[in-house]
C-alpha cells in the first residue's frame, strides 16, 4: 500500500534532492558534458559569486517589501470588512476572490496596467499625470522601480488568501472582549491595539511565514513582468529565477543550478526552522 | 474556529442578503450590536468599504475591458468600453489556442488529484492500521519531503523526465506529483481517530484491510479527501514553473505556461493577451464559487485551530 507513494517520492523529491547535492560539486561544460569534481568548494564559490549575492538581496528585498506590506494590507481589509452592516458578504467576497488569479492571470493583469506603451495606468491620463515615470521610462523598465512593481503585483494576488484568513482569525476573537472593553471605554483604536492584535498573533504568525516562503519561491512573476532584468543590474532577478530563468547566466549549466537549487532549499530549511519553533506548540499534530 | 460556526445553517441567510462564504459571513444578530456603526459612520464606511474594492478590482476590471474591445481601440480610454465585441475572446480561444490550453490543464489536474487522492489514502491507511518494522523512520522520511521545495528538485526532475523521453506529455506533466506528503498526513490524522479495537474485531470477523479501508475508511474521510482533491487540483492548475521547463511545443502547455506564450503579442495584441488572460482565468472563479466554503475551510484549518 505503501508503494505507489514511496516510488514516487523517492524517485521525484529524494532522489534529486541527493542527486543535486552531488552535481552541486560538479563542473560541466556548456552542453552539460565531461563534468569534472571541482569539490564542495564550488557551493562556497556559488555562494560568494556576484550573481548568487545579487539574488539573495533581490530575494530578501522581495520578501521585505512584500510580507510587511501584505500583512498591513490584509490586516486593513479584514478589518474594514469585519463589521455589522448590510451586504457586508459582497465586500469579503471581493476583498477574497483575488485567491483565483493564479500567478500568470494576475502578472498578465499588471503587465497590461504597467506596460508603458500598451498599458491601462500608463494611458490614463489623470494617473500618468501624477506619476509620468509609469509612463517613462515605465516602472517595470526603471530599475529603481521595478522590484516594488513586481511586488505590487505580488502582494495584490496573495491579497485574498492573507484576507481569508485574518478574517477567519477575527471571527475567533470572542466578541464579548470587546464589548466589555467598550464598556469600560475603550475607543476602536485603543480596542485594536490591546484585543485584536495580541488575540490575531498566532494567525499573523501563519501569515508572515507562510508568505516569506512564498517570497523565497517567486519565480512566476518574474518571469512575465521583467525577465529579471532590466538588465545589467538586474534587480529582479530572485533565486528561483537566477536558476531556471530563461535570462540566467546559468541557465546551461546543470552543476551550478543545482548547487543554487540546494542553497535555495537550505535557505528555505532555516525559514521552516522558525516555523516550527514558532508554531509547533499551537499546531495540533495528534497521535 | 470553523467547528463553533459550522452549526449555523447557511439558509438562515437573511431575504436579499446574497448567500456567501458561509465562514465568512457577518454572525446572524437580531440585537443591534454595540459595534454597529450608524447613521453617517455608516455612510462613511460604506463609502470606504466601496473605494477599497474598487481598487482591489480594478487589475481585473482593467482586464475585462481590455479583452472586450476591438484591437483598434485598445489603446483610446483604457477605462472605458466603447465597443463591446466577443471576437477578441472569440480569437484567444481559437488562434491563442487557450481551448487546448484549457484542455491540457484539465487533464493534467485531473490526474494528478485522482492519483494524489489515491496513493494518499493507500499511504495513510498503511501508517495508520498496519504494522511493519521501521514504521515510524519511513514515516518521519515521508513528512520530512514536505520540507523540500520544489524549485531544489526540478533541476534533476527535468533530467529524469527528458530521460524517460517525457517532454512535452502528460506523464511528464503530471508523474513527479502523484504522491504528496501532505495528503498522506492529512488522512493518516483521521484514520487515527478511529479506535484500534473496532480494527481488531473487524479483522476477528474475518474482515480483511481492503474491506475495513472500504466500508470503514472511506465513508469517514471522505469529506478530508474532498478539501485534500480541491487543493490537489488547484495547486496543479497553477503549477507555472515545471510546465514552462518540460513543455517547449506549443500544442503541450497547460493554462499558465500557455499565457507565456501569449505574452509575447503584449506589444502588438494587448487586447488579444488580455482576453487570454479573462478566458485562463474564469474557470477557477467559477470553481472557487462553487467551492468557496470547503477553501475557506481548508485554509483556515492550518492557521486557527489551536
Amino acid at each position: 500500500m505503501l508503494a505507489p507513494s514511496a516510488i514516487i517520492l523517492g524517485v521525484f523529491v529524494l532522489y534529486p534532492l541527493g542527486r543535486a547535492v552531488w552535481l552541486g560539486q560538479q563542473r560541466c561544460d556548456n552542453f552539460g558534458n565531461n563534468c569534472v569534481s571541482q569539490g564542495f568548494g564550488q557551493y562556497v564559490d556559488l555562494f560568494r559569486s556576484t550573481e548568487f549575492q545579487n539574488a539573495l538581496g533581490v530575494t530578501i528585498r522581495f520578501a521585505l517589501i512584500t510580507v510587511p506590506a501584505g500583512v498591513i494590507l490584509g490586516v486593513g481589509l479584514a478589518v474594514l470588512a469585519d463589521k455589522y452592516l448590510r451586504g457586508i458578504g459582497v465586500f469579503r467576497t471581493v476583498f477574497s476572490s483575488t485567491v483565483a488569479t493564479s500567478v500568470a492571470v494576475a502578472s498578465l493583469m499588471w503587465l497590461f496596467l504597467l506596460q508603458p506603451s500598451v498599458g491601462a495606468l500608463a494611458n490614463v491620463g489623470w494617473f500618468n499625470s501624477l506619476f509620468p515615470s509609469v509612463k517613462s521610462p515605465g516602472w517595470l523598465q526603471d530599475p529603481d522601480t521595478a522590484l516594488w512593481a513586481v511586488s505590487a503585483t505580488s502582494v495584490w494576488a496573495n491579497l485574498g488568501f492573507t484576507f481569508i484568513l485574518v478574517t477567519a482569525g477575527l471571527q475567533s476573537i470572542p466578541r464579548d472582549l470587546h464589548e466589555a472593553a467598550a464598556v469600560d471605554g475603550a475607543g476602536g483604536a485603543r480596542r485594536f491595539w490591546s484585543i485584536t492584535v495580541p488575540m490575531l498573533g498566532p494567525t499573523l504568525l501563519f501569515v508572515v511565514i507562510v508568505s516569506s516562503t512564498r517570497a523565497f519561491q517567486t519565480y512566476g512573476e518574474i518571469d512575465l513582468l521583467t525577465g529579471g532584468g532590466p538588465q545589467p543590474s538586474n534587480p529582479t532577478t530572485t533565486l528561483p529565477y537566477f536558476i531556471y530563468g530563461q535570462n540566467s547566466p546559468i541557465r546551461n549549466d546543470a552543476g551550478l543550478q543545482a548547487a543554487s537549487a540546494v542553497l535555495l532549499f537550505v535557505l528555505l530549511l532555516l525559514l521552516s526552522g522558525l516555523q516550527l519553533a514558532g508554531i509547533g506548540r499551537r499546531v495540533h499534530y495528534g497521535d | 474556529m470553523a467547528t463553533d460556526r459550522a452549526s449555523v445553517p447557511v439558509a438562515a441567510a437573511p431575504p436579499g442578503e446574497p448567500a456567501t462564504i458561509p465562514e465568512l459571513r457577518s454572525r446572524p444578530s437580531r440585537r443591534k450590536h454595540f459595534d454597529e456603526p450608524s447613521g453617517v459612520g455608516r455612510l462613511g464606511r460604506y463609502a470606504l468599504l466601496c473605494l477599497v474594492a474598487f481598487v482591489v478590482l480594478f487589475p481585473v476590471y482593467t482586464t475585462v475591458v481590455a479583452a472586450l474591445k476591438p484591437g483598434s481601440e485598445v489603446l483610446q480610454n483604457p477605462l472605458v468600453p466603447t465597443t463591446v465585441t466577443f471576437d477578441v475572446l472569440v480569437e484567444a480561444w481559437n488562434e491563442g489556442r487557450l481551448g487546448r490550453y484549457l484542455f491540457n490543464s484539465f487533464v493534467v489536474a485531473s490526474i494528478v488529484t485522482i492519483a494524489q487522492v489515491v496513493t494518499s489514502v493507500l499511504a495513510a491507511y498503511a501508517f495508520a492500521f498496519l504494522e511493519f518494522p521501521g514504521k515510524r523512520l519511513i514515516f518521519l522520511v515521508f513528512v520530512a519531503t514536505l520540507l523540500v521545495p520544489l524549485e531544489a528538485t526540478l533541476v534533476v526532475n527535468l533530467e529524469t523526465v527528458d530521460g524517460l523521453g517525457w517532454l512535452n506529455t502528460y506523464q511528464g506533466l503530471s508523474v513527479p506529483f502523484l504522491a504528496t506528503a501532505f495528503g498522506i498526513f492529512l488522512l493518516r490524522q483521521v484514520f487515527l481517530t478511529l479506535p484500534r479495537d473496532l480494527r481488531d474485531a473487524a479483522a476477528i470477523d474475518g474482515v480483511g484491510h481492503l474491506g475495513f479501508l472500504r466500508h470503514v475508511g472511506l465513508p469517514l474521510v471522505r469529506p478530508t479527501i474532498g478539501a485534500l482533491a480541491l487543493f490537489s487540483f488547484l495547486g496543479t492548475w497553477n503549477q507555472y514553473l515545471w510546465p514552462t521547463l518540460v513543455v517547449n511545443e506549443a500544442e503541450m502547455n497547460t493554462v499558465q505556461s500557455g499565457l507565456r506564450l501569449l505574452r509575447r503579442s503584449t506589444l502588438t495584441e494587448p487586447n488579444l493577451v488580455m482576453a487570454g488572460t479573462v478566458i485562463a482565468a474564469v474557470p477557477i472563479f467559477i470553481a472557487l464559487f462553487v467551492f468557496q466554503r470547503q477553501l475557506v475551510r481548508g485554509l483556515t484549518a492550518g492557521a486557527v485551530k489551536g
